[in-house]
Formats: C-alpha cells, sequence, structure tokens
C-alpha cells in the first residue's frame, strides 16, 4: 500500500483512522457502550416489571418466599459488589495516571471480589436446594434418592408452618389448605427468584472473563493516560452488573419481610 | 465536554462510604415494620445508590451532553414500562367488578 498520497502524521497506535482524535474516538466507543448497556437495562426492566406484577397478585406467597432467603448473606454479597465496583473505579484511576502495577492489581482485587460474591450465590444455592426450594420440587436434596423433593416433601410443609407461625411474621389464623396453597405459590417466588439471580450471575461470570482478558492486556502495559478505553467500558459493564444487584436485594430480599394488605 | 476532569480517588473513597452507609441502612430498615413504607424506603435508597454509581463510578457526571441525554431517554423508557404496567394491575380492584 503506496501511502505517498497522504499526510503521514503522528498518532498513537491505538487510533482507528475513522476517527480524527483518540478523544473522539473515547467517545464514541463509551457512546456505544452505554446504547448496549440500556438495551441490557430493559432485559433486567422486565423481569423487574413481571416479578412486581406477579408480587401483586401471589403476595402472602412472595412475602413466604422472600423471608425464607438469607438476608444476611445477601447484605453481605451487596457490600462486596460495591467493594469491587469501587476497586473497578480506581483501575480507571490508575490507567489514566499511567500507573500499570497498580491496574493489574486492582483488576485482580476487582475480580476476587467478583469470585467471593459468586462463592456466596452457590452457598445460597445450595441452601434452596436443600431446603426443596427449587421449583418443581423434583431437584432438591435426596435428588439421587427414592422420593427427591416430591410436592407432598418437608418442603412445602416447612412453609406452611412458616405461614402460620406468628414468629416469623406469619398469622397462626390463616386456615389449614389456605396455607399449603400459599406454600405452592411460592414456587412462582422462587421461578422469579432463579431467574433473575442467575441472569445476573450470568452477567457476572461473563465479567470475570472480561475482566481477566483486561489484566492481561494491563500487564503488557497497553494502557496509560492517552488510551485506556477498553478498561473504561469494561468499568462501565461491571458497575452496571452491579447496579442491577443494587435493585435485586431490596426487590427479593427486603421488600416483603413483612406482610400488609398491598 | 469536561474531558480532562477526572474524579479523584478521594471522590471514589466518598461514594464507597456513601453506598456502604445506604447498604447498612436499607438492611436495618427492613426489619423495622414501617407497613406500606418499607417497599417504598427500601427502592429509594436503591435508586439514590444506582445514581451515584452511574453518576460517578460510570463517570456520567462528567460526559457529553449526548451521553447523558441519551442515558435518561434509557431510564424514562424503563419507567413507562414500570409505571404504565402497574398503574393497570395496582387499579383493577378499584372498579366494581
Amino acid at each position: 500500500m503506496s501511502t505517498s498520497q497522504t499526510t503521514t502524521t503522528e498518532h498513537h497506535p491505538a487510533l482507528a483512522h475513522q476517527f480524527d482524535s483518540m478523544e473522539q474516538q473515547q467517545d464514541a466507543s463509551t457512546f456505544g457502550m452505554w446504547v448496549f448497556l440500556l438495551t441490557e437495562i430493559m432485559m433486567f426492566g422486565g423481569l423487574f416489571t413481571a416479578y412486581l406484577i406477579y408480587r401483586l397478585k401471589y403476595y402472602p406467597a412472595f412475602v413466604a418466599g422472600s423471608t425464607s432467603i438469607s438476608v444476611s448473606w445477601g447484605f453481605a454479597n451487596t457490600l462486596v459488589l460495591i467493594a469491587s465496583s469501587f476497586t473497578m473505579a480506581m483501575t480507571v484511576w490508575a490507567a489514566q495516571n499511567g500507573k500499570r502495577k497498580m491496574q493489574v492489581w486492582l483488576l485482580l482485587a476487582t475480580m476476587v471480589l467478583g469470585a467471593a460474591f459468586l462463592g456466596v450465590k452457590a452457598k445460597e444455592y445450595y441452601d434452596k436446594w436443600d431446603e426443596c426450594h427449587i421449583p418443581g420440587h423434583v431437584i432438591g436434596k435426596g435428588f439421587n434418592a427414592w422420593g427427591g423433593c416430591s410436592a407432598t416433601d418437608k418442603s412445602l410443609g416447612n412453609i406452611a408452618e412458616e405461614i402460620r407461625d406468628p414468629k416469623k411474621h406469619g398469622n397462626p389464623n390463616v386456615p389449614e389448605g389456605a396455607a399449603e396453597q400459599i406454600a405452592k405459590q411460592t414456587e412462582i417466588f422462587f421461578s422469579f427468584y432463579f431467574a433473575m439471580t442467575g441472569l445476573h450471575a450470568f452477567h457476572m461470570v461473563i465479567g470475570l472473563g472480561l475482566l481477566a482478558w483486561l489484566t492481561w492486556r494491563a500487564k503488557s502495559g497497553e494502557f496509560g493516560p492517552a488510551y485506556y478505553t477498553p478498561i473504561e467500558l469494561g468499568g462501565l459493564y461491571w458497575h452496571f452488573v452491579d447496579i442491577v444487584w443494587i435493585f435485586l436485594f431490596p426487590l427479593l430480599y427486603l421488600i416483603s419481610r413483612h406482610q400488609h394488605g398491598v | 465536554m469536561s474531558q480532562n476532569s477526572h474524579p479523584t480517588p478521594g471522590l471514589y473513597l466518598v461514594i464507597l462510604l456513601a453506598l456502604v452507609v445506604g447498604t447498612c441502612l436499607t438492611w436495618g430498615i427492613a426489619f423495622k415494620d414501617l407497613g406500606a413504607w418499607n417497599p417504598v424506603v427500601a427502592l429509594t435508597i436503591a435508586v439514590i445508590k444506582a445514581v451515584l454509581v452511574i453518576l460517578f463510578f460510570m463517570h456520567v457526571h462528567y460526559s457529553s451532553k449526548l451521553t447523558k441525554l441519551t442515558i435518561s431517554a434509557g431510564f424514562f423508557w424503563l419507567m413507562i414500562m414500570i409505571t404504565m404496567s402497574l398503574s393497570d394491575y395496582l387499579t383493577r380492584t378499584f372498579l366494581p367488578r
């Protein structure tokens, strides 16, 4: 290729030829990333809306389901994810200021916190397995044993008992058949619980992959004050996943702990 | 475009602190019975936390007007989806059948 006709000016190796400047390139990339994130927000938003509508329709079942998951683990995980957002934000700062080693360490810290979040999530999922709370009642504790978690198993019985237990915000006056009916409907809550936290956890796994890739590139010294767009965009994705959790935590764990007329 | 005004580690630390305080607050309040106000308080705190993350961790406070407008439009559509759907389901029992 002949370049004799073009003016050969010095420019950053990361500058793509369709852009006038590094600044313009970064603005365009950031804008594109936000458009993608808005489609993600609409996807999670659809789940949030469906969740709220079903919460109106099956409110007592949502109270029973919500009080059966651990607020303490959810609280701990919120703190872990917020801390990981902080280390991610600091990574961008380190890149802007040309601190190569610091970038790598901060990215690794973000990944450790992200993995810790998934570890706690796995523990919470295991508890649901153990309590036979997986929707469908065929998967759960004793899956390999004859019977597994059948619809008449202890799980539904326990939830029905809890619905009547005044110590667990329950109402002792709920008639016999109604409590069992509500217990059956908690499957709707748990379906939402697994769909929403599962989709979120899937995004976390993708995020961990992206962070590993960024760590690799940061280690080779690719990013500095003039060019750190991939770090910035990876950060946007990671913070978005954090924001989804900021809403999942109150919706699933907090807002249905006390039963009232809608 | 205020391109050169980047947030500092000090500001990030303040935001982190605010997010931790918000999380502790919403956790503590969840155990108090506030009647119909429990969801309102919990979701208000969540919105404040999300706005802090978006403005500072995600640098929207420092980005171009085009980006700000696009993000606002996106959230506006999200609010249309949620409020229009819920205003239907919430009011179905208001009228006699």
